[in-house]
């Protein structure tokens, strides 16, 4: 596969912080790649580089083996975390005047299916809720036909309907073979869209590649998990590896009989039990040795 | 440039400001309250009970040299140029106007501070001049106020209508989502120019004929004149806002620093009161303000009927002042904080 934009060594200091520090990426034509990592992990800095929104320190960011320029401004398609229109504008005026910006439009009817955004095209922009701003705000990053789109936390904030209808936005882009460069800092989110992922940490990269490989490679265990309140017994009494949580007991269980075969011999409550597979979430914490700081 | 980019962004930034009814009633508003205002508490009486002019050719002659200086409740003004001199006799802007080079004094034949100053100046052995009279209808004070008003308020709009909300843009990150699209810098600060400098005239002209209707005030000029003139004093205006939020990113700030600059233009532009007589000082610190020259202009042609070309030193000082901002805005203007 041919790779869109490459990321060079890059740097990005602010006086004595080191937003970002050293990256190197190359992220291939037609994948969603995702940028996943805590609040302050440097997600932003580093896509607002690949934007060229924000210029490096040091480092080269290339977009078809070029240095971004007007080709660029004109193929990409880009949606702020936090952004504003003009006020007293309606989503149909926004959509119109993005249009008049590119050489290559999109049909405005399409769009506007698309993104369904038929119920408030003649509503102010800043009356329109969090999910409707979203959608607004994706389609006029659609409105010239990218072929990169950049989507940088874009469900941060909604309700969790809002946010599973915007990932199926998202893959109606995917099936039209754009590259979509997303951040995001839920590792969920990431799981279900991404084809690929970096995870950051402290303006570093320490971890990627396909999430499934990712946690393939990390961990050959399952998670059995039981509500504190149904465990008498103290940490050290149970015979397992335990990790600690403030709601649940998580017990690492390589051979999910023998561990509940363990918990019944030691007459634990198991009417809530649940057993899940590991997360991108839980292979954070294994990377860092810390919590998400969302 | 791609004018179909520019034309987008200038209909956007129309539309903003023509929805926001409350700033646009505002701007039509204010300047007629000023007038209305003004225009009745200074009805009849003018500023000075008296008022001389007095014209020498001696470098360094104050007025106070003169015996007939010791005359209470009248100011004393030196004149640098006779044929002014006589044409506010003739306004009534002067009570009495006296060339000690050519021996002569002038009153208007209409005007009663006229007739007595001249009975009073008689007692005075060195007033010993001849009478010339002029003839001439009285500049009321509503006349006077009216360009300084409409200059004013354009320069409220200039300022506040384009620096205020370049830094809300960009504080929104409006700038920051138009930067990531193909729009240059020129094309968005050229539509912001041509959007603030058509609704500024727009308003001006309907200020200026809507307050004609009400106080009837004279106009001797030309009207195309005129209007080359508010178009000049808008631009240089305008570029004087987008100098002012090329960096800034506090609206605070933006606030802050635009009332600094606008409020020692309207006190000492001479926008209210002339600044004839005052200390040579402040007559020189104001020639630096844009909006000195905008009234100065507008009152030549307004009240005194002078064409472009009398006013030519005004202009090209505004051209230089747009060139100056305009230069500088530009090359500070940055998209995001």
């Amino acid at each position: 596969m041919n790779s869109i934009i490459q990321l060079q060594d890059l740097y990005k200091q602010f006086g004595q912080l080191k937003a970002v520090n050293g990256i190197s990426l190359s992220i291939e034509q037609g994948t969603c790649f995702g940028l996943l990592g805590p609040n302050g992990a440097g997600k932003t800095t580093t896509i607002e580089m690949l934007e060229g929104i924000l210029a490096p320190s040091s480092g080269k960011v290339l977009y078809k083996g070029r240095p971004l320029d007007d080709t660029f401004r004109h193929e990409a398609g880009i949606m702020f975390q936090h952004t504003a229109l003009q006020d007293f504008m309606t989503t149909r005026e926004a959509l119109v005047m993005f249009q008049h910006f590119y050489e290559n439009k999109v049909q405005l009817d399409q769009v506007i299916k698309d993104c369904s955004l038929t119920e408030f095209l003649d509503q102010d922009n800043r009356k329109l809720s969090g999910g409707q701003r979203q959608r607004l705000l994706l389609a006029i990053a659609l409105i010239n036909d990218p072929e990169i789109i950049f989507l940088d936390e874009p469900t941060t904030g909604l309700d969790p309907q809002a946010r599973r209808n915007f990932w199926q936005l998202i893959r109606q882009i995917k099936q039209r073979n754009k590259t979509i460069i997303l951040t995001t800092h839920y590792m969920e989110e990431a799981y279900e869209l991404c084809d690929s992922i970096a995870i950051m940490d402290r303006g570093k990269i320490i971890a990627q590649g396909e999430p499934a490989q990712l946690l393939r490679k990390q961990f050959s265990d399952v998670i059995v998990q039981l509500p504190k309140e149904d465990v008498d017994l103290s940490f050290s009494e149970l015979p397992m590896d335990i990790i600690e949580d403030n709601e649940y007991i998580q017990i690492r269980s390589l051979d999910v009989t023998e561990t509940l075969r363990q918990l019944l011999a030691l007459n634990i409550n198991l009417a809530h039990l649940q057993i899940r597979a590991r997360t991108l979430e839980d292979l954070f914490i294994e990377l860092t040795g810390e919590q998400l700081r969302t | 440039m791609k004018l179909e980019r520019f034309v987008a962004v200038l209909v956007a930034r129309n539309r903003e400001f023509i929805r926001d009814r409350s700033a646009l009633t505002w701007n039509i508003m204010f300047p007629v309250m000023i007038v209305f205002g003004f225009s009745f508490a200074f009805s009849g009486q003018p500023l000075d009970k008296y008022k001389i002019s007095i014209y020498s050719n001696q470098p360094d002659v104050e007025a106070s040299s003169f015996g007939f200086s010791r005359l209470k409740y009248t100011k004393f003004i030196m004149a640098d140029n006779v044929d002014k001199a006589i044409l506010k006799v003739k306004r009534h802007q002067l009570d009495m106007f006296v060339d000690v080079v050519s021996r002569k004094y002038w009153i208007n034949d209409s005007s009663p501070n006229g007739y007595v100053l001249e009975r009073v100046m008689g007692s005075f052995d060195d007033f010993d001049f001849d009478k010339a009279t002029v003839s001439g209808r009285e500049i009321r004070y509503v006349e006077w106020l009216m360009p300084g008003v409409l200059a004013m308020n354009m320069m409220f709009s200039a300022l506040f209508g384009v620096g205020y909300v370049i830094v809300r843009y960009r504080k929104s990150s409006v700038l920051k989502r138009l930067k990531a699209t193909p729009v240059s810098a020129f094309e968005f600060l050229s539509a912001q120019i041509v959007s603030r400098l058509w609704l500024i005239m727009l308003v001006t002209i309907f200020v200026y004929f809507g307050t004609d209707v009400f106080v009837d005030f004279s106009m001797n000029g030309n009207y195309f004149d005129l209007f080359v003139v508010f178009m000049l004093g808008a631009f240089c205006l305008i570029s004087l806002g987008l100098m002012v939020a090329a960096r800034i990113t506090s609206e605070e700030m933006a606030n802050g620093l635009l009332n600094m600059i606008s409020w020692p233009m309207m006190f000492l532009s001479g926008v209210w009161f002339s600044l004839e007589g005052t200390h040579p000082l402040m007559q020189q610190l104001s020639l630096v303000f844009p909006l000195t020259h905008i009234c100065e202009s507008v009152r030549a042609i307004m009240i005194d009927g002078v064409g472009l070309m009398d006013v030519s030193d005004h202009l090209l000082i505004l051209v230089f002042m747009s060139i100056i901002f305009l230069g500088l805005g530009s090359y500070f203007f940055r998209w995001d904080d």
